[in-house]
This record gives C-alpha cells, sequence and structure tokens, in this order.
C-alpha cells in the first residue's frame, strides 16, 4: 500500500470509482459548469419573454417554473458545486497534504449531485409541471399550492444538502487534520480559511434546510399543520425556518469567492495581501453575523417593529467586516506592481461590481426602505450584484488563474480578456438598468410589466443575451486549452504567485505531496 | 498548533479505487425516488399502483447493504494496521461534525416549537401585532398550550374559514402533557427518561471497562445499554399506540400534534439509530473479539452518538412533556 506513483486509472472507472481529489475536484467544476449552462437557458428563457411587455414566448406557469429552476440550479448547481470542486482541488495543495480527509466519501459526496438535479430537472416533464414557487419556496405556495411535483424537489434538495455536509465535514478534517508540518492555522492560504468558516456555516445550516423540507412533506403527505394557521401553525414560520438557512448560504456563495480573489490579488499586485488576519477575523465576524440577520429578507411579513429593528442593525453590522475586506483588497493593489492578466481583470471587475452590490445590500438593509424595494427588480439587481459579479466572476478568475497548474497548458490571454470584457458589458447592462426598474415599482417574478419599463427590460434582456454569449467563449477558451493550449512546465505560473500549490511541478502530478513540505 | 511528524505522512493511506460510492448513489437515489413515487401516489394518484414500494425496497436494501459493507471494510482496514494516527483522527472529526450537524437538525423542529408556543399561538388568538386579523379569520380562537382546539375548529370548521387549508385538523382529547399528579409512576414519558438516562450512564460503565481492559465487564454494561435502548423504542412505541388509539391524537391534531409526533419521532428514529450502532458494536465485541483500551473508536463514536440522542431527549422532554 505504500505505493503512490500509480497514475489514474484508464476509461470511465477512473471516474466512477476515484478517491482522487483532483479527478473529484474536476468531476466537480464539469458538472458545475454544466448545471451553469442549463440554469443560464433558463434565463435567456426568463430575458426572451420579458423582452418586450405581453405575453411573447411562454405560459405563465411556465415562467414561474423558469425562475423557479433557474434560482434552484444556479445556487445549488452551479455556483455551490463549483467552489466544492475548487476547494477539492486546491485545499490539499494548498496545505500541503496527500489528499482529502475522506477519499471515499468525497467521492460519494460528488457522485449523488448528477442524479438528483436530474430528477429535479425532470420534474419539467413530469404532471403539473416543475416546481412553480421560486427558488425560496414559500409555504402555502410550495405546500397547499404546489404541483405533484414538489415531493421530487423535496427529496433533491434532502439529497443536495447531504452532499454539502459531507463534502464541508471533509474539508473541514482535511483543513484540521491535514496540515503540512509548519502549516500553522494563521499561514494558511486565505482561500483555505474561507473554505474552513464557509464548511462550518454548511454543516450547521444545511441541517435546517432539511428539517424545513422535512415539514413540508409533512405538510404535503400526512396532514401536519406546520405551515397551516387552520391548525395553529403559520406560513411565516416557512420563511423563517428557510431563511435562518438561506441567510448564512449567501455567505457559503460569497466567502469562498473572497478566499479566491485574496489569493488573486496579491499575485498581480506583487504584494503580500494587505491585513491577512483581520481577512480571517471579517470572514470569521461575516460567518457569526449571518446567523442573526436572517429576517431581513421578511421585513414586509409583519414582524414586530422590535423584530425589524433588530434585523435591521445587526444587517447593517455587516457592512463593517466586508468593509475590511473591500478597503484590504484595495490597499493591497496600492502602488503594487500591477498587470492585468485575465485572472486579474476578473478580480478587479468583482472588486467594484461586487461593493456595488454589496452598497445595494446596505440600502435594502433599512428596514422601512425595503418596503419600497421588497420583491422588487431592484432586488434582482442586488443579489445578482453579488451572485454573478461577485461568484461567478471569482469562480472565473480562479479557473484563469489555476488553469495552466491543473493542466499544464497556458489559456489563450487574448480570447480571456475578450470574455472577460463582454461579460463585464453584458452583466452591467443586463442588471445595471434593473435598479432603475425595480425603483420605480416593477415587481420580480412576473412574466410581463407595464409598459413603461419597456426600454430598460430590453436592454437587460440585449445585454443577457450579450453575457450568456460570453461564456460559450469561455467555455470554448478552456477546452481548446486543455486540448492544444500552449504546453507549459513552469512550477509557477505567474511571477508574484505565492503558495504551495505553486511549487509542485506543471501540470500537478496525481498525487501532489508524497512527503510534507516544509512550511516555515 | 502542533506539528505533525512526517513519519505519520508516510504511512498514510490512499484507497485506490472504490465502488462504494456509486452502489451507495444508486441505493440512496433509487430509494428516495421511490419514497417520492409512494408519496405523490397517495396522495395526488388515482389509486393506480406504479410499482413504487418495489423501487423504494430495493434502494433501501442496496443502500443498507452498501452502507454495512463501506463499514465492514473501514474496520477491516483498521484491524490490518492500514489506519495511520492522522486517518483515525479524520475519522474522529468526522463523527463529531456529523453529531453537530444533527444538532442542528433538530435545532431547526425546536425552533418551530418554540415559533408556534410563544409567538404564533398568541398571535392566532388576537394578541399583539400579529393578532390584528384575529377577527377576521379566528374569531373566538383562545391560545393555550396544549392545544386542544385548532382555530380552523374554533371558528366551526373548514365551512366557516377554508383559508389556507389542506385538510381538517382534527383535535385530540388527550395530550401527553403531565396529567395528575398522584398517578405519576403512571405516566410513560418519566420512565422514558428514567430508561434513557440509564443507558447513557450504562455505556459510560461499559466505557470505562474498556479503558480498564476488562472486557467482560465492556461486554455485559454495553448490551445492558442496547437493552435499555430496545426498552425505550418499545415503551415509545407504547406511547405512540396510546396516542392513536386512545387519545386521539395524531399527526393530523394541529401543531401540537405535528411538533410532538415529529420531535419524538425523529428522536425516536436516531434512538433506533444509535441502538443499532451500539449493538454492531456489541455484536464486534462479543463475537469478533474487537477493540482494545486504546482502539476503540466505533465504540466511541456510537457512544458519542448515544449520549447525543440522550442529551435531545433531555430538551424533549423538557419543552415537549413539561413545560
Amino acid at each position: 500500500m505504500g505505493d503512490h506513483h500509480h497514475g489514474p486509472a484508464k476509461g470511465l472507472s477512473r471516474w466512477l470509482f476515484t478517491t482522487n481529489h483532483k479527478d473529484i475536484g474536476t468531476m466537480y467544476l464539469w458538472f458545475s459548469f454544466s448545471m451553469f449552462i442549463l440554469g443560464g437557458a433558463f434565463a435567456m428563457i426568463i430575458r426572451a419573454e420579458l423582452f418586450q411587455p405581453g405575453m411573447q414566448l411562454v405560459e405563465p406557469a411556465f415562467f414561474n417554473q423558469m425562475t423557479t429552476l433557474h434560482g434552484l440550479v444556479m445556487v445549488f448547481g452551479a455556483i455551490m458545486p463549483s467552489f466544492v470542486g475548487l476547494a477539492n482541488w486546491m485545499i490539499p495543495m494548498m496545505i500541503g497534504a496527500p489528499d482529502m480527509a475522506l477519499p471515499r466519501m468525497n467521492n460519494w459526496s460528488f457522485w449523488i449531485l448528477p442524479p438528483a438535479f436530474l430528477i429535479l430537472a425532470g420534474t419539467l416533464f413530469m404532471e403539473g409541471g416543475a416546481p412553480n414557487f421560486g427558488w425560496t419556496f414559500y409555504a402555502p405556495l410550495s405546500t397547499t399550492y404546489a404541483p405533484p411535483s414538489v415531493t421530487y424537489f423535496i427529496f433533491s434538495i434532502h439529497v443536495l444538502g447531504l452532499s454539502s455536509i459531507m463534502g464541508s465535514i471533509n474539508i473541514i478534517a482535511t483543513v484540521m487534520n491535514m496540515r503540512a508540518p509548519g502549516m500553522t492555522y494563521m499561514k494558511m492560504p486565505l482561500f483555505v480559511w474561507t473554505w474552513l468558516i464557509t464548511a462550518f456555516l454548511l454543516v450547521a445550516v444545511m441541517p435546517v434546510l432539511a428539517g424545513a423540507v422535512t415539514m413540508m412533506l409533512m405538510d404535503i403527505h400526512f396532514g401536519t399543520s406546520f405551515f397551516s394557521a387552520a391548525g395553529g401553525g403559520d406560513p411565516v414560520l416557512f420563511q423563517h425556518i428557510f431563511w435562518f438557512f438561506g441567510h448564512p448560504e449567501v455567505y457559503i456563495i460569497i466567502l469562498p469567492a473572497f478566499g479566491v480573489v485574496s489569493q488573486i490579488i496579491p499575485t498581480f499586485a506583487r504584494k503580500p495581501l494587505f491585513g491577512y488576519d483581520s481577512m480571517v477575523y471579517a470572514t470569521a465576524a461575516i460567518a457569526f453575523l449571518s446567523f442573526i440577520v436572517w429576517a431581513h429578507h421578511m421585513y414586509t411579513v409583519g414582524m414586530p417593529v422590535a423584530g425589524e429593528l433588530f434585523f435591521m442593525y445587526a444587517t447593517m453590522l455587516i457592512a463593517v467586516p466586508t468593509g475590511v475586506k473591500v478597503f484590504n483588497w484595495v490597499t493591497t493593489m496600492w502602488r503594487g506592481a500591477m498587470t492585468f492578466e485575465t485572472p486579474m481583470l476578473f478580480c478587479m471587475g468583482f472588486l467594484v461590481l461586487f461593493t456595488i452590490g454589496g452598497f445595494t445590500g446596505l440600502m435594502l438593509s433599512i428596514a422601512p426602505a425595503d418596503f419600497q424595494y421588497h420583491d422588487s427588480y431592484f432586488v434582482v439587481a442586488h443579489f445578482h450584484y453579488v451572485m454573478v459579479a461577485g461568484a461567478v466572476f471569482s469562480m472565473s478568475a480562479a479557473v484563469y488563474y489555476w488553469l495552466p497548474k491543473w493542466c499544464g497548458r497556458m489559456y489563450n490571454e487574448t480570447m480571456g480578456k475578450t470574455h472577460f470584457w463582454i461579460s463585464f458589458i453584458g452583466f452591467n447592462i443586463t442588471f445595471f438598468p434593473q435598479h432603475f426598474v425595480g425603483l420605480a415599482g416593477m415587481p420580480r417574478r412576473i412574466p410581463d410589466y407595464a409598459l413603461q419599463f419597456a426600454d430598460f427590460n430590453m436592454m437587460s434582456s440585449i445585454g443577457a443575451f450579450i453575457y450568456g454569449a460570453s461564456q460559450i467563449l469561455f467555455l470554448y477558451n478552456v477546452i481548446a486549452t486543455i486540448v492544444a493550449g500552449k504546453p507549459t512546465s513552469e512550477a509557477k505560473t505567474w511571477e508574484g504567485a505565492e503558495g504551495l500549490e505553486w511549487t509542485v511541478a506543471t501540470p500537478a502530478p496525481y498525487h501532489t505531496f508524497e512527503t510534507p513540505p516544509q512550511v516555515r | 498548533m502542533t506539528t505533525q511528524s512526517s513519519t505519520e505522512y508516510e504511512k498514510y493511506y490512499v484507497p485506490e479505487k472504490s465502488k462504494l460510492a456509486v452502489c451507495a448513489t444508486i441505493g440512496l437515489i433509487s430509494s428516495t425516488f421511490g419514497a417520492a413515487n409512494v408519496m405523490n401516489d397517495m396522495t395526488f394518484g388515482d389509486g393506480a399502483t406504479t410499482g413504487s414500494w418495489g423501487i423504494f425496497w430495493f434502494g433501501l436494501f442496496f443502500f443498507s447493504a452498501t452502507l454495512f459493507g463501506w463499514f465492514r471494510m473501514a474496520i477491516k482496514e483498521n484491524l490490518a494496521g492500514m489506519n495511520s494516527a492522522q486517518l483515525k483522527k479524520s475519522y474522529v472529526l468526522g463523527m463529531f461534525w456529523f453529531i453537530f450537524s444533527e444538532v442542528m437538525f433538530f435545532l431547526a423542529f425546536f425552533g418551530a416549537l418554540f415559533y408556534v408556543r410563544t409567538l404564533v399561538g398568541p398571535w392566532l388568538a388576537g394578541e399583539g401585532e400579529g393578532g390584528r386579523m384575529n377577527h377576521l379569520l379566528w374569531e373566538g380562537f383562545n391560545y393555550q398550550w396544549p392545544m386542544p382546539l385548532t382555530p380552523q375548529e374554533a371558528v366551526g370548521g373548514v365551512a366557516n374559514q377554508p383559508v389556507a387549508n389542506m385538510g381538517t385538523f382534527q383535535s385530540y382529547e388527550q395530550s401527553m402533557a403531565f396529567g395528575e399528579a398522584a398517578a405519576w409512576y403512571l405516566w410513560l414519558p418519566m420512565w422514558n427518561t428514567i430508561v434513557l438516562l440509564s443507558s447513557s450512564f450504562t455505556v459510560h460503565v461499559a466505557h470505562m471497562g474498556l479503558l480498564d481492559g476488562n472486557k467482560r465487564k465492556f461486554n455485559i454494561w454495553l448490551g445492558i445499554t442496547v437493552a435499555l435502548g430496545m426498552l425505550f423504542v418499545a415503551l415509545q412505541a407504547l406511547e405512540y399506540y396510546e396516542a392513536y388509539a386512545h387519545f386521539g391524537l395524531t399527526l393530523n391534531s394541529g401543531i401540537y400534534g405535528s411538533t410532538f409526533f415529529m420531535l419524538t419521532g425523529f428522536h425516536g428514529f436516531h434512538v433506533i439509530m444509535g441502538m443499532t450502532m451500539l449493538l454492531i458494536q456489541w455484536l464486534r465485541s462479543v463475537r469478533g473479539g474487537h477493540f482494545t483500551a486504546d482502539d476503540h473508536f466505533g465504540f466511541e463514536a456510537s457512544s458519542w452518538y448515544w449520549h447525543f440522542v440522550d442529551v435531545v431527549w433531555v430538551f424533549l422532554f423538557l419543552f415537549v412533556y413539561i413545560l
């Protein structure tokens, strides 16, 4: 068993039966990209319908299914697994470990995802249609008035939750137990730190989501009344439980993105990260606060004033650690010897656009103001600024940044930069006007709108098609790199890069560290 | 931070390939898909059977068999000395965080209970800021806990108030709360508490025996623990029978029935899981001679789990039965 020199197996069994963190990371990444394309296709249908006022392409019932599945697939299928894939690939290499702590469970965490999404997407072809109650699946829309396919939706959420919990336990065990000698906690790369905290959040809130869908299941099939006032329950109870999961969930999505940006900006500024310690503490503070702000998603539900005030102030507090992070990134670049390769461009885009999303978040946190913004396109604009320009941009940055290390080939820089600029412009054309129509009162999740919103919506749709097309370019660039990119064997792809992953050979060998590296 | 010596790394075991994950996936997905089919047949179906029970049972069997094989393999690897100290610590961490996730699962249901009892009940009865709609929706509903009369019944049933209705919620005759002080010895939950708390103690005694290298003491006290666990499950079954047959208390009995059965039901399910785990450890020790004073994590993990279900029960006893 001491033989560490074996390479990957041949054929399909390599992927089905693998226990290798790099194989599993690769599968996560490709799976999440395919989900990104699927969720993106749903988004294109939504934007095509909203291209002009009036009914254009699809039935309103189908439109509801599209908004629901777009959200679910993007959150649970595209963004979360993409960062898990990144964690699988990078964390063992960054901390000097031979593999993940629990490799067989690691494979299981991945393999239950594709069938769960197959079932979820399969609901589209079921009688009564796919889930149509929005990705937040508020009761009673998701219980009393739900289509029969809701049962399949519930079980796929259970399975996704199981996958996330197992994946997170693995990451926690890896980081706590597998660090190379000398790799103290406060020497870990920030990506590892943010993922450790994210994994903690996942283990804490995924079971709560499982509890929420279990209550739905019981209400639908077994006559309980958790979410029915007629039996003494309360539909608002659903919202509380859901958002107790849902708010930490948005940090689960963005914290690994923070980690990626904290790796890339120092590389291209050729300066160490400014305020490393404060970055760690800020991440922990954000994670703590994420547990006590959930009701800011439900200001208009009729909470007591004391509740509104508590959640408002707690929410505003989050701006402090987030501000620490943004200022640290900016200060890292200050007087740095900066160059703007594709990963850095995406990080710059992230920095500007995520901060805009942060500011609109601050606007939304003000309870009295939120009574106007609630459920409008302003909210849609806000969370796409943090989800797309935040999480997806940083994910693109991460792929360009580490792709040469992964496959030993260099991507086409011109094509990468083109991808960035089309994405950046397309993204802003799509979502910036949505702030205006939202403030003017256009509600979200409705297939039709008043005539005065027509111009901005057409603009939005055109932007969405541009953004969508730019992702095809991304896919092409990645495949072209893997198949026929310029081979590179430099251990350190980027001049300013720091960290253990840049000390191993390029492309990274199947088993990275056979003996532990000494970290000083 | 303690630095790990490099010798631990040399023993690091990378399993080459494993079919376990794929088999477990087939089992898990079939059983959940089958369960969803069964439930939809039941609720939305026209009475036609789709053979879904077969898918469900196939999946469950396949899943259980895979997990059995998986744990068997992990045990064999450990007995063969293949596990490094580092891998053992990974298993410890894995079990700890798994139990933490279970705690959070129960938290969701306890949270629902607290929210309903302190906020929703009074609001439905017209108190406070949430009670402004009382005269339109549930006029005449008085809140008390346990809730003998649902809001729907308080206004005269579904005919008078069909809002937010998925069916009719029926009241019960008797709740599970503590009744007569004179007949305290007839109150099942108290006996359940005694049984489960004792079993936590006995499993601890067993652990002490194992740490002393006294396998006989370990086997006896672990056997007693498993027996107490079985007694608990039997008493719980008796309680459910009483609830359904004599008290008219069902899942359908409004939010009291919902929270009561879901909290105690999930707890009971976890007791069965924990008991099965301990039973397997007992069989391993008695029949296979496994476990030594310094290598017995299979048992220790199960006993942690057992203490966890015990702690959950203490909270249940307090918040579901007594208060």
